[in-house]
């Protein structure tokens, strides 16, 4: 973890200036920095690539790189090192498929994002998150969001969702899947033509 | 980055990975099955990725419990009953500190002032079970007798350790705001016209003294640190290990990860009475990512000039580090 063993005898380490990190530096720099990003990253995405089945594959892409690479070092611009990401794999790829040319060239530029503003958007007053949670929580299919309510809300195990709902439990692990993973798009995407499901 | 890395590859390993904290969820979790699931973690980059990204929106899904049981009416008018006495008491403390002395409130609910000068740090065990722990220039007081677990937090900051009693909620008050737990290890932390809460294990409730806003309430789930101004209450998440970096004090270290010098700064000036001053704008936002027993402001000036090369001058109260 980021604390090496020997902190306690008082000893100094000191790790240089936006060298890289930790595996545990990096998930920590990914859900702060980087997850908050993904409406940004879906819109670029979007408006970029035609083949709109292969949007989660890109996304999931563009994090496996940006996270490679802030492990070896950390980048000063999230949001600029992000987009740039995005743009050079897009670019790449339609090299490499000689397909779906990028339209107007994949500029990230051209989205007139404003590359270093400071992510405010990651503060959200506690009201409008429940809020945000209760919408995203309706969006879910009748049985799937059931299945949620009773295991998220009234701390219920599987097994119990089970005998509640009477249904198999398997079912129950099915809808608790599902649910996880729409949770997740919507959540993230946080707009809501953004995500794909699948 | 092959052609077989696109073709639903994202799908299948986000599938896995709900899968995995499904089972972490809501069944049984065994040794056995978190060996198998960090060697599956480990396994490749989109694995981690899948996974962070569920579980950071899984967790803020946590949130949802405060639809369940809105705080019971009860707690809510013990609690007004609590601020007034709370109000007499303060009252009390005024004139006690005036040279006068008791005031029949302090048998009624006896109280016990702990306090820290700067750099020290003391742990308090409590006959509950629970602990506090103060750090650097901290003054807090103690509700004492069966069944009253509170505590007010004057000024500075505290680490919680709370044994969970449903009959007897353990509260914390600073400011206008409290802090209730729903079982919980959590800070809170004093600033200038802000609390600052950070929870790091179980569960927790902010809300504000006037019982009247339903406004700044918050449940708070571990890695939510809570920033309870006037304006209401903000929530941002952040990952449990940067709130247990936060909370190195505890052991008597000040962690940095990727700080500022100017933020190194100001951690260390909590702490000792030399102070330290950047005094060049670009030095100031040079960053580091190190770790310092609270009292090291030498080995960080040494570390300074020597490995950031920068000039560090001592004066009598303080270490100046310019270009």
């Amino acid at each position: 973890m980021a604390e090496p063993p020997d902190t306690d005898r008082g000893s100094v380490n000191l790790r240089l200036p936006s060298k890289g990190m930790s595996i545990a530096d990096v998930q920590a720099w990914f859900v702060r920095e980087v997850l908050p990003l993904e409406p940004i990253l879906m819109q670029y995405l979007q408006h970029n690539w035609r083949n709109k089945s292969e949007l989660g594959d890109l996304r999931q892409e563009v994090y496996v790189r940006v996270c490679e690479a802030a492990q070896k070092e950390v980048p000063e611009k999230t949001k600029a090192f992000v987009l740039t990401t995005a743009r050079n794999l897009l670019i790449n790829r339609t090299k490499r498929e000689r397909v779906v040319p990028i339209e107007s060239a994949a500029d990230v530029d051209a989205l007139g994002i404003v590359m270093d503003e400071p992510g405010a958007d990651r503060v959200v007053i506690a009201r409008e998150e429940l809020r945000r949670l209760t919408l995203a929580l309706d969006r879910l299919p009748p049985r799937c969001k059931e299945a949620v309510v009773l295991g998220r809300i009234e701390g219920l195990s599987r097994r119990q969702i089970a005998q509640r709902m009477g249904i198999a439990e398997d079912t129950v692990r099915q809808h608790l899947i599902h649910g996880m993973r729409l949770l997740t798009d919507l959540l993230h995407g946080d707009s809501p033509d953004v995500g794909s499901f699948s | 980055m092959s052609g077989s890395h696109l073709d639903m590859r994202s799908a299948e390993i986000e599938a896995e990975a709900a899968a995995w904290l499904e089972q972490k969820s809501f069944s049984s979790w065994s040794q056995a099955d978190q060996v198998r699931f960090d060697a599956w973690l480990s396994q490749s980059w989109p694995h981690r990725v899948a996974y962070w990204r569920m579980e950071s929106a899984w967790a803020r899904t946590e949130r949802l419990t405060a639809l369940k049981a809105p705080a019971p009416r009860r707690v809510e008018n013990s609690f007004v009953r609590q601020r007034q006495l709370f109000r007499v008491v303060a009252a009390a403390v005024l004139v006690a500190t005036a040279g006068y002395l008791s005031f029949s409130y302090f048998a009624a609910t006896p109280m016990t002032r702990y306090s820290t000068g700067v750099g020290e740090h003391k742990v308090l065990q409590l006959s509950d079970g629970s602990h506090i722990e103060l750090n650097t220039r901290t003054s807090l007081r103690v509700s004492k007798g069966a069944g009253a677990r509170k505590v007010w937090l004057d000024s500075g900051e505290a680490y919680f350790d709370v044994k969970h009693d449903a009959a007897h909620p353990f509260t914390v008050f600073a400011g206008n705001r409290r802090i209730t737990d729903l079982g919980t290890k959590f800070a809170v932390r004093k600033n200038v016209g802000e609390i600052e809460v950070s929870l790091t294990e179980g569960k927790a409730r902010v809300d504000a003294v006037a019982s009247d806003s339903a406004e700044g309430f918050a449940v708070l789930v571990p890695g939510d640190v809570a920033l309870a101004t006037p304006a209401g209450v903000r929530v941002v998440h952040k990952p449990i290990q940067e709130l247990h970096n936060e909370l190195g004090w505890r052991r008597g270290m000040l962690v940095f990860v990727h700080a500022t010098l100017a933020d190194v700064a100001e951690e260390f000036n909590r702490y000792n009475a030399t102070q330290l001053v950047i005094a060049d704008p670009v030095a100031a936002k040079q960053k580091i990512g190190a770790t310092f027993p609270a009292h090291g402001i030498n080995d960080f000036a040494a570390l300074a000039q020597t490995v950031l090369g920068l000039r560090v001058q001592r004066r009598a109260n303080e270490i100046v580090i310019t270009r």
